[in-house]
Formats: structure tokens, C-alpha cells, sequence
């Protein structure tokens, strides 16, 4: 399976994303550059986290119109795998790939620190890997990741919500330890405590933590690499 | 303001420009005539305190710069070098923008972090950390309410933007700061010992290039700014506050770092205070060359700017690049894929000038090397401030019983100065890049080496209380926590960078302050053997408002900060785990370093329960101190220590709640019996004495790590063991570790959210 990381002008986690998947999976990882217009090679491509042109404007708004943003829709349209972590799930959200839209966080602050997630639905490419998780407790796996985000508080129209509900495309939502989708665990105010979706065809995924931070031990917690497991189908 | 180039030079407009009669006789030596306009600017920013350090050199002198490991010494480069081994160096420096934080607390912040970022990546390093030391007046101030939700905003929009995670510091909370915050960034860059750059410029004909952001006149004079009193007209300063454009400097930091690896580059600096003017002839004064620049070249944002203001402008985010003669279009390349502006604006030349021209007429020349480096240096008249008669006669004893010890120990933990400062480092990106491996919180900020064993640990510090009431001891006692702290994550203290902060220098007080800060330093440093690899003095540090409560008859003493020399130490683990300051496990076997005193002098005791700043500051013993550093080098290198925590303010109550709490909100007990009937109840619990570290240590490991203290012959106590859901301490204190965990996390929040 091979990787794009596609760098925006702006992007500060490329680094991070590209030294998981190359260094710590040893998978074959290119970056890709924004202004580039074909990602036919690669199998999945990560939109990774930072300031994309500043945050200028709105959060992802400028980076939807990067020209490797064309060709990411048409892997996409393909059925091939595009995650988004943090500005990449905000850019998913301006480029139509997925619905919805990004408000500041309720407490207008930027916020950073790790979070619990509760993984709602192992049956897509990016979570399948916890679908053991589930048998052994006998409830929701849940994820320990890191947030760090200004705007990361998730709003979408009332229908599209019930949507996204029936069709189980809320793959995260912020929790606390006893997975119980409180007030005090949602970090930025997202409505039902989302914290990451995907679309349709289960091929698009967007989140506000970071998997990559989360991927090497000494880093106090391993948990991001069941999401990356996933999109490789190891367990 | 509009500038009349014709303007004569009048003694009034050479005041202006806060140029002195003496100096001005200087500037018209160096010139063989008088200046014009532009010229009296330009030398009044290069001789400004903040440029020049000529109030500061003759005692900067003191402090020690050689080590085997230093590739680049203070004074030399932007920043200091240091060799880390296995062919890595690190780049690293802290500075102040105290001044435009006062005044802008938002952008002022910010494009301080901006400015020490430049400073290590235009030496060919990629910043990994940012670090900062941020002082305030008390916090039920609304005043501190709101400088430190500025400043802090503004820390996080710039360095959460641009990619380097700030992943620690210090916050004080102090009346002597009120109306004159500090803020102080601190920066770290990572290269191969091949990468490191200077910023010279070298051989004639190479062109000198212009990147970057368009020149504004925000910023005009900021370094004459920062080198005066803050006072009620500083408000009207506020253009001379610059703002930051953090995704620019992004751009600048990926482009000037794929830039250097071509090899295409002679030498390029940042513009930084005194913009154009600083980057231009220190460049040429350390190539020993001249260079001659049009500033029509100059990309600018306003119209009408003549070239005093463009030379003068601090707007952020701009670059000089002096570039090897014939390799420009692959330079260009790498400007137009990062989106950058770029101009020519002139080149070098071997007439030892710096001459700007507009539209090819000459508007100044200026001997390059004199007016970078001969500015004039002073000897400041010093002397020993009064209020020391007084603070030094006080009894601690004299407040008498504290009453009820669970209480003063919630009293204590409500401290801001004390309490968690989640509140803040969670607006802070402490992660990105993927090498913190302490979060926040721990003695020490940790940050892993990617594809080596090695780690790096960092810390800010200084207690200033200490240094106000005995400048000497307290800046040792600021080395020497920093090298704790960094000693008790594991690592060997390296290095130290140094940001010194006080009042108006021409009060010899003041300065007496000030000479006496830097020889506690020196000798510290000396003593732990980490040299000062660079940093920077803050001078003029006077409040805006008057204290409500002068310590002193000595009016201008009672308006200025309290001697703030802070330390920010760099200490390297060489194959071996750092260590956190949490308990981790039940019945790991607690051990006391160090011995307590009857020392509450100077303490955050006296300070917050009883509202006193007085007293002799505790007594630091460098030879123990460096045995101290040494052992707890040798236990974390053995893999015995499962926790090591220093006692600092509030003492060893203090730090042992501290140990109680893990950076993720982990609680868990200790009960303690460190009985001492020759000490007061308050000293034992409370009292800041020096060279202590609570450490734990696994059952199994204890015997081993016994005899390697006791091979040390450093004291020592068996003092209890971790476990249970409360603190206890002798029969003393005895509090669930969920509340003072409470109190100790909310205080902070809870001030700022109401």
C-alpha cells in the first residue's frame, strides 16, 4: 500500500504523519506537493494537520483550491482512501468530500491535550482494526488521542445530521473513560460530541485528533496506530 | 509621523532620538562630518541599549563562554552552538519583547516568538521547541487578567501556526511586574554540525537579496522603544509595536532552510530590531566588507516611505540573503515554489560602507564595522539599593504560627505563581512534531531526538523574590534550579542561555542589581561547568502604574520590576530514559535529597499567607548542588529513578502534592515522616531550601540506589512510601490528593474564567 502526505503551504504535520507511516510502519510514503496534479500512484492519501495558507479567510478555505485538491477528488470518486486529521478534516469539509462545517471552538480558545474517543462504527477501512476491541469489553472501543485545535467545533444541518446518524458515518465522538458522550469531554462544543466522520462510501474519513501524535510509546499512548492498522488492514 | 529629510540636525532632534551629546561627538568622528537625518536614525537605533548592550557589556564581560562543547560562542552568531555528539548541534536562545507585551500584549507576544524562531533558523537549524518565561502582576489584577490572556493568545497564534510545539516555561505572579509584564521566548533548533550557517557578508559583487514580508512602518524605532522607561506616553507608541503574520514566517522557515542546503548562500540574517539598518551592517562588519543597498528595491507596503523609515521599520517576517554571485536563478526557484517575494536590493562591496541609495542617490553612508560594533560602553555608577537594610534584618519567625497546616497547604496551591498552568500550555500545541515526551507540567520540558537515543531537556527559571532581596544568591539559586530541573528529568545540564531583565540602568541601584545578578551567575556556571552560550539584557523594565505598596523611600527603585535574570538551561540524555516528576507506583519507596533548614526567607509562604516579601532568600551551596546534579544523573542513568522532583516554591509540601498529580490528572497518595525537632513546623513543611529533590524508587531498586547515594555522600532521607488515595506528612498534613488536586488545577482557570 503506498501513501501520499500531501503538503499545503501551512501544513505542519506532514512531518509527523510521513514519519509514522514511513518510519515507525515502514510503508512506502511520498509527500506530495500541493500544486501537484495527479495522486493516481498512491493508495491512500493523508491531508495532515497545521495552518494551511494561515487559517486565512476560514480554516481550509483557501487549500480546497490547491490544484492537487482536483485530483484528491477524483481518487476519491474512485473509492480509493483519503484521510484528513485536524486541517486536513477541515479542508475534506470546505472541498464538499465530506459534510458539514467548522465553527471556533465553544470556548474560543485553541485547545491541546489528549482526549478519549469512542470509536462508534469498526466496520469502515479506517476502523476495522478495533473490531476485536468491541468483543473484549462489551462496549465501544475507545481511542486515546491528542486534539490540538482552534477551530475543531464540528455543525451540520439538522437533516444531514440524521443522515450521518442512520447511515453510522460518525466513526468518533469525545467521551469520557466510561465512554459516556458527556459535556465535559467534548473539548470544543461539537454537536454530539463529534469528533470525526466519514462519507457515504466509507472511503473519506475526517477527524479533529491526531493519530500520528499517538503512535509511539514514549509519546503516552499507541492507540493512533489502530487507525493507521485499519487503513492497512493489519490487526 | 512624517519625516522632512531636510530636517536639521538640532540638539533637540538629536535628544529625540535618545542619542546623547557624547555620542553624537562620536558619530561625527566616525563620519568625519555630520549626520543627516537618516544617518543620526540609523545610529540611534545600532547605539540603542537593546542593539549595541553599552550599558550592559562592560558587565556581560563576567560571565564564562568557553566549553568543549560550545561550536559557537555568545556574541558570535544570532545564537550560541552547541554539539550535542553524533554529528547534531543545537541552536538555541531566549529573548525578551517585554516592552511591545506591555503595551500590545497579543502582537507583542507573538512576534517575540516569531523573533527568536528567526533567529535559530536563519542559522540553518529547524526550531523543534519553544519555551517561554512570562511574569505578570498579581492575577486578581484585571489588568493581569488581561495581559495574560493576550499574551498568551498570542504565543499560541504564532507558534501553534507555524509548527514548533511550545512545551513549557514559567508564569510568575508578582506586583513588581504589574503594568510591566515580561515576556521572555525561548527557542531551540536542531542541524547536522555541517548545516550551521553565519550571518556575514563575504565577497564583493555577491548580491544581497530581500525576502520576505513588505517593509510598513510598523515597528519604527522598536529597539529605541525598548530601551526606554515604560510611561504614560508609551501608549502612543503602540506603531512602534510590530505585528506578526506567522504562515509568512512558515514559508520564510521551510524556503531558508531548503535554501541553505544548496550551498548557494554566502550569509543571510534576520531583521530584527533595527530591521534593514542591523541586518545590513552587521552582516558587512562581520565579513569585514561593505554593502550598498537602493532602497527603491526595497518591497514596501505603504506609499511615500522615505528611506528613513524603510531602514528604521521593524515590520516582521523579513530576511536578508546575501546569495554566491551567478547561482541567483536556483535561489529564485526556491523562493517562487514556498510563494515568497524576493527582490535584489544591492550588493556587496569592499569599501568597509554600509551606503543606501534611493533611486541611485547616496542618502547615507556609514562605516559599517563602527557604527555595528564601537558603539560607546559604560560604566554604569552602581550602588547598594537601601531597602536591603531592611528585608535582610527580618525575622521569618516574626509572623508567627500559620495555624492550620492542611489550609496553608490549599492557601499555597491557589498561588498562581505555584498552581498547574494548564489553563495556559493547553492553548499551547505542546505536541506537534512528534517528540515531546513530557508533556507540560514535569520539572523539565523533554523532547526526544528522532533517530538517535538521545533527548533534550530544557528549563526556564528564575525566582525573582529571591533576586530582589539578595540579587547575588538569587541568580545563583536561578542556575541552579534550572540545572535541578534539568538533572532531575536525567539529563546533564549542557548549557545555559540567559535573558536578563531590570530596571533603568542609570539608577545605580539598579545597576549594583544587575553586576551582582551576573556574578551569581558566573559563578554558578562556572560550578556546574555550562557555559552561557548567548542571550539578551532587558533594561528599562519601570512600570507604567506606581506600586500601591513601595518597598522603598527610593522612588524609581519602588517602580521597577524586581532583577529578573532568567536562566534557560539545555541538558542532553545520552542513551539512557528520562525521568517524570509523578509517583508512578504504590509502595515505590519515597527518598528526600538534600537538607531542610529553618529557611523561609524570600518563601511564597510568607508571600501569600502572610503578604510579606522579606527576609534573607535561602543559601545555595554550589559544591552541593553540583554533587546533587551528579547523582541524580547517575540514578536516571541506572534506570533507578521512577519519579525525581525538585522542592522549589511552597517547598516540600509543595512538591510533594506535585508528585501526587501526573501530567495526566493521575492522582495518587504518599505518606511521609520527615520529622526534624530542631525546625519550625512552617519551615519544615514550606521553607524553600536549596539543592532538594523528592525522588522515588522502585522496592527492588532501593539497596543499589542507597549505596550510590551514600557513595555520593550526599544527605539523604528514607522519608515514606507512595500509595493510598491521600498526602500525608508526618502527623502534620493530611488531605485527600482529589482536593488538592482541585484547588491546584482550578486556580488559575478559575481567576481567569470569572
Amino acid at each position: 500500500m503506498k501513501f501520499g502526505v500531501v503538503i499545503f503551504p501551512g501544513s505542519n504535520c506532514d512531518h509527523d504523519c510521513y514519519h509514522v507511516l514511513k518510519h515507525v510502519l515502514n510503508k512506502d510514503t511520498d509527500f506530495v506537493w500541493h500544486k501537484d496534479k495527479d495522486v493516481s500512484k498512491y493508495d491512500c492519501i493523508v491531508l495532515p494537520g497545521g495552518f494551511s495558507y494561515g487559517d486565512y479567510l476560514r480554516t481550509g478555505a483557501i487549500a480546497r483550491f490547491s490544484p492537487v485538491m482536483d485530483a484528491v477528488k477524483k481518487h476519491a470518486d474512485k473509492g480509493k482512501l483519503v484521510i484528513g486529521i485536524c486541517n486536513g478534516f477541515q479542508i475534506l469539509l470546505e472541498a464538499g468530500l465530506l459534510p458539514g462545517a467548522m465553527l471556533r471552538n465553544a470556548s474560543l480558545k485553541f485547545v491541546c491535550k489528549f482526549v478519549t474517543l469512542r470509536v462508534e462504527n469498526t466496520d469502515t477501512p479506517f476502523t476495522r482494526a478495533l473490531r476485536n476491541d468491541v468483543g473484549a469489553t462489551g462496549r465501544s472501543p475507545l481511542l486515546r488521542l491528542p486534539v490540538a485545535h482552534g477551530e475543531g467545533n464540528y455543525f451540520v444541518d439538522g437533516a444531514t445530521l440524521k443522515d450521518l446518524n442512520a447511515d453510522h458515518q460518525v466513526l468518533v465522538r469525545y467521551s469520557d473513560e466510561a465512554g459516556q458522550t458527556t459535556p465535559e469531554s467534548n473539548p470544543n462544543g461539537s454537536l454530539e460530541n463529534i469528533a470525526g466522520i466519514c462519507n457515504k462510501a466509507r472511503n473519506v474519513f475526517g477527524l479533529m485528533p491526531h493519530p500520528e501524535r499517538a503512535s509511539e510509546e514514549e509519546l503516552g499512548s499507541v492507540d493512533g496506530l489502530k487507525i493507521f492498522r485499519s487503513i492497512l488492514n493489519e490487526n | 509621523m512624517k519625516i522632512d529629510m531636510d530636517i536639521e540636525i538640532t540638539p533637540d532632534v538629536i535628544a529625540k532620538h535618545g542619542v546623547t551629546s557624547g555620542e553624537y561627538g562620536r558619530i561625527k568622528t566616525i563620519l568625519g562630518r555630520s549626520p543627516n537625518i537618516t544617518e543620526l536614525g540609523i545610529f540611534s537605533v545600532m547605539w540603542s541599549e537593546h542593539c549595541s548592550y553599552k550599558n550592559s557589556k562592560n558587565v556581560l564581560k563576567l560571565l564564562p563562554k568557553d566549553g568543549k562543547r560550545m561550536l559557537v560562542k555568545a556574541g558570535e552568531e544570532n545564537a550560541g552552538v552547541v554539539d550535542i555528539g553524533d554529528g547534531y548541534v543545537i541552536a538555541f536562545k531566549v529573548e525578551s519583547h517585554n516592552h511591545p507585551s506591555a503595551i500590545e500584549p497579543f502582537q507583542g507576544a507573538a512576534t517575540g516568538v516569531g523573533g527568536i524562531l528567526r533567529d535559530i533558523f536563519t542559522m540553518g537549524a529547524r526550531p523543534i521547541v519553544s519555551m517561554n518565561s512570562l511574569r505578570f502582576g498579581k492575577l486578581d489584577e484585571p489588568v493581569s487578567k488581561r495581559l495574560l490572556t493576550g499574551v498568551v493568545a498570542g504565543i499560541g497564534f504564532y507558534g501553534n501556526c507555524i509548527g514548533v510545539p511550545t512545551i513549557g516555561g514559567e508564569i510568575y505572579f508578582d506586583e513588581s511586574y504589574e503594568g510591566n509584564p515580561l515576556v521572555n521566548a525561548f527557542a531551540l533548533g536542531l542541524a547536522k554540525k555541517e548545516e550551521i550557517v553565519k550571518a556575514a557578508a563575504r565577497g564583493t559583487g555577491n548580491p544581497v537579496f530581500y525576502l520576505g514580508s513588505a517593509t510598513g512602518r510598523d515597528g519604527m524605532g522598536g529597539a529605541s522603544f525598548a530601551s526606554k522607561d515604560l510611561s504614560e506616553e508609551s501608549e502612543k507608541d503602540r506603531p512602534a509595536v510590530q505585528v506578526g503574520d506567522p504562515f509568512m514566517e512558515k514559508l520564510l522557515l521551510e524556503a531558508v532552510l531548503e535554501l541553505l542546503k544548496t550551498g548557494c548562500v554566502v550569509g543571510i540574517q534576520d531583521m530584527g530590531a533595527a530591521g534593514l539598518t542591523c541586518s545590513t551592517c552587521e552582516t558587512a562588519s562581520r565579513g569585514g566588507t561593505g554593502i550598498e543597498i537602493d532602497v527603491k528595491h526595497v518591497p514596501q507596503r505603504e506609499t511615500g516611505m522615505v528611506p528613513y523609515e524603510i531602514m528604521l521599520s521593524e515590520s516582521q517576517e523579513r530576511m536578508l540573503v546575501i546569495l554566491k554571485k551567478g547561482r541567483e536563478s536556483e535561489a529564485k526557484r526556491i523562493f517562487e515554489k514556498w510563494d515568497l517575494h524576493a527582490e535584489e536590493i544591492g550588493h556587496v562591496t569592499d569599501d568597509g560602507l554600509m551606503r543606501v541609495k534611493e533611486n541611485g542617490v547616496t542618502v547615507a553612508e556609514i562605516p559599517a564595522k563602527p557604527l555595528a560594533d564601537d558603539a560607546p560602553i559604560y560604566i554604569r555608577e552602581e550602588k547598594e539599593p537601601g531597602y536591603l537594610r531592611e528585608t535582610r534584618k527580618f525575622n521569618p519567625r516574626s509572623v508567627g504560627s500559620v495555624g492550620d497546616l492542611n489550609a496553608a497547604l490549599l492557601k499555597l496551591l491557589d498561588s498562581p505563581t505555584i498552581a498547574s498552568k494548564e489553563w495556559v500550555y493547553h492553548q499551547y500545541d505542546h505536541m506537534v512534531r512528534t517528540n515531546t515526551v513530557a508533556l507540560p507540567g514535569s520539572d523539565a520540558s523533554v523532547i526526544h531526538v528522532k533517530g538517535t537515543k538521545k533527548y533534550l531537556a530544557m528549563s526556564l527559571d528564575c525566582n525573582s523574590t529571591y533576586c530582589y532581596l539578595d540579587p547575588y544568591e538569587g541568580a545563583k539559586i536561578a542556575v541552579a534550579e534550572s540545572a535541578r530541573n534539568v538533572a532531575c528529568s536525567g539529563a546533564e545540564p549542557l548549557s545555559i542561555t540567559n535573558c536578563l531583565n531590570f530596571g533603568n540602568p542609570m539608577n545605580p541601584e539598579i545597576f549594583w542589581q544587575f553586576r551582582r545578578c551576573a556574578e551569581g551567575i558566573r559563578d554558578a556556571c562556572l560550578a556546574f561547568g555550562t557555559p552561557v552560550s548567548g542571550g539578551n539584557v532587558s533594561f528599562y523594565n519601570q512600570s507604567l502604574r506606581r506600586r500601591t505598596n513601595p518597598p522603598s523611600s527610593v522612588a524609581d527603585q519602588a517602580r521597577a520590576i524586581d532583577p529578573t535574570p532568567v536562566i534557560g538551561m539545555v541538558g542532553l540524555i545520552d542513551g539512557w530514559k528520562p525521568v517524570t516528576s509523578h509517583f508512578k507506583d504504590e509502595n515505590d519507596v519515597i527518598i528526600l535529597l538534600g537538607e531542610t533548614k529553618e529557611e523561609l526567607g524570600g518563601s511564597e509562604f510568607l508571600k501569600t499567607l502572610f503578604g510579606v516579601k522579606s527576609g534573607l532568600p535561602p543559601r545555595l551551596d554550589l559544591e552541593a548542588e553540583t554533587k546533587l546534579i551528579k547523582l541524580l544523573v547517575a540514578l536516571a542513568k541506572k534506570g533507578f529513578l521512577r519519579s525525581a522532583h525538585d522542592c522549589s516554591e511552597g517547598g516540600l509540601a509543595v512538591a510533594l502534592t506535585e508528585s501526587c498529580i501526573s501530567q495526566d490528572g493521575d492522582e495518587i497518595g504518599a505518606v511521609i515522616d520527615v520529622g526534624d525537632d530542631e525546625l519550625s513546623t512552617e519551615a519544615l513543611l514550606f521553607g524553600e531550601s536549596q539543592s532538594r529533590v523528592v525522588i522515588s524508587i522502585s522496592p527492588k531498586d532501593l539497596k543499589a540506589a542507597q549505596d550510590m547515594i551514600e557513595s555520593m555522600a550526599y544527605p539523604y532521607r528514607v522519608a515514606g512510601k507512595v500509595g493510598g488515595t491521600a498526602l500525608e506528612i508526618n502527623a502534620l498534613v493530611r488531605v485527600p490528593v482529589g482536593v488538592l488536586k482541585h484547588t491546584w488545577r482550578s486556580a488559575i482557570g478559575r481567576r481567569m474564567e470569572t
